[in-house]
């Protein structure tokens, strides 16, 4: 299956998708350390995000977020793609800075997809490939 | 998307990574906002500036970016910091070590230290019809509405992208016809503090989206507009109008546009929603940072108790030598939001602004009494 999206940053990366149905703030939500969402009641709580393949609808909360994801980069526990339902400032900034290929504006439905399964963001040409 | 020379240059690595980074994150954000072109302009005021809303994430990013020697390409100033250098006052040790880092970064390229979120008191001040890239809600709102200058509400990253770049995405309120107002207000009590006036902005700002018009008989102070400008941010709100005062209120037929009528029910609401205690530890004015009539009320009033004045810092230079009661701390370079007080043994705080009452119940977890000065300083 494949889904086109629109680039926010170039790059093809291959990776296990992790699927997020509601929006995700970075900025205290994330523990910088380890990559692992941490908001209390989140449907994600305790999922690690390191090299995972990140699909969700948006971003919430504070901007600051864009550094949070560049710090989780520079620890070595960021996504390692983001396709994203809205373009979400704060996530499409924290992606450009943060250099992980990311898209957004799908072509299709994103969010059903199972966690798990394993794809090919590829961020150069405009599409998520899907394995079955 | 039209670019220029100067951009596809930055765009091909031409003027440093930095500066393509800064680029492309204007680019994305013209791409979500259906902006055709970016626009050259004239100021840019950044946010972003406390250790303790960015953090160690965000000083890293700073450092890295000042690294690639950028400079900004637009007079740009900054938002209040942690810290007041030159005070008193005990700021945690490896809290001011952290701010002084982020403060250099800043200014290493090109940005001046302000740290004020009253730039317009301090020398930053648009003229009408200017396009600005300001991040500050309080700002921005402040630029839109009084000052009739033209800006979206940035981010510190879109805000500082655009001050290195000297462009910003044409959408959103730099554009006429988004400005209009869509809310027509009217009260139906009277407004007798800046209190009233902080706890009329909360209200609409927390349940309404949009360009309120106040219809209100009152002639409002300067700082009075800054107060509800500051306490309608805190909500989505960008612009406002206030009939016969701001400069673009009168191009507006206001008569075909939602009405809401307020009264003593909506403004007692908001006072109890800002209100979490009685007994105060300090009591801190200055959110936005006190103007010159701010600060002479405090000195009017010449408090039995501690006062607090956060300003910048060219009205605390003015200041100096003026203030003799030693119950008045005039401190600048930050605020009772963005500065560490629950680390610095405060628990609890009186305000006059409902932005200052918000963000210290929300951000800093301490107990808040809002009321007017007059009121704060009766007990």
């Amino acid at each position: 299956m494949r889904i086109k999206g629109k680039i926010v940053f170039s790059g093809i990366v291959e990776g296990q998708l992790v699927v997020s149905k509601k929006a995700i703030s970075f900025l205290g939500g994330v523990d910088v350390e380890t990559g692992v969402i941490r908001e209390r009641g989140h449907p994600l709580e305790g999922i690690g995000l390191k090299g995972k393949i990140l699909l969700l609808p948006r971003g919430k909360g504070s901007t600051v977020g864009s550094y949070t994801l560049y710090q989780m980069k520079k620890n070595g526990v960021a996504p390692s793609g983001i396709f994203s339902v809205q373009g979400d400032e704060m996530v499409a900034s924290g992606a450009i800075i943060s250099e992980i290929p990311m898209l957004y504006e799908p072509r299709g439905e994103l969010l059903n997809i199972p966690c798990g399964k394993r794809a090919i963001l590829n961020a150069k040409e405009g599409y998520l490939e899907v394995q079955d | 998307m039209e670019l220029g020379k100067h951009e596809r240059d930055i765009l091909k690595g031409r003027k440093g990574e930095g500066m393509k980074k800064a680029l492309e994150i204007l680019i994305i954000l013209a791409e979500i906002h259906n902006a055709k072109r970016l626009i050259p302009i004239t100021s840019a005021q950044i946010s972003g500036v406390s250790y303790k809303t960015i953090g160690d994430a965000g000083l890293e990013f700073l450092k890295d970016m000042a690294e690639a020697e950028i400079k900004v390409n637009t007079p740009t100033t900054l938002n209040p910091a942690g810290v007041d250098f030159t005070s008193e006052l005990k700021f945690p040790e490896d809290f001011v070590e952290k701010q002084r880092e982020i403060i250099d970064t800043y200014t290493k390229m090109g940005v001046l230290p302000s740290c004020t979120c009253t730039p317009y008191y301090a020398g930053n001040l648009p003229r009408m019809g200017d396009h600005i890239a300001w991040a500050e809600s309080s700002a921005v709102i402040y630029a839109n509405s009084v000052l009739g200058a033209m800006t979206n509400r940035e981010s510190a990253l879109s805000a500082l992208s655009a001050a290195l770049v000297g462009k910003v995405p044409d959408y959103g309120l730099h554009m006429k016809e988004n400005r209009a107002p869509t809310l027509l207000v009217e009260v139906e009590y009277p407004i007798i503090s800046e209190a009233d006036y902080a706890a009329l902005g909360y209200h609409i700002g927390q349940n309404y989206e949009g360009i309120p018009y106040f219809r209100i008989r009152k002639k409002p102070r300067a700082e009075d507009l800054k107060t509800l400008g500051a306490a309608l941010a805190t909500g989505q709100v960008s612009m406002f109008h206030y009939h016969n005062i701001t400069p673009e209120a009168s191009y507006y037929h206001i008569d075909k546009i939602e009405k809401v009528e307020l009264g003593q029910k909506e403004v007692s609401e908001a006072y109890e929603k800002l209100n979490s205690t009685e007994d105060v530890d300090i009591i801190a004015v200055g959110c936005p940072h006190a103007g010159i009539s701010e600060i002479l009320d405090v000195i009017k009033a010449d408090p039995k108790r501690e006062v607090w004045v956060f300003t910048s810092k060219n009205l605390k230079e003015l200041f100096r030598d003026r203030i003799d009661n030693e119950n008045i701390k005039l401190i600048a370079d930050t605020c009772m939001v963005v500065s560490p007080l629950e680390k610095m043994g405060i628990k609890s705080i009186g305000v006059n602004s409902a932005k200052a009452a918000f963000y210290s119940m929300n951000l800093s977890n301490l107990k808040v009494k809002f009321d007017s000065l007059e009121n704060l300083l009766r007990d």
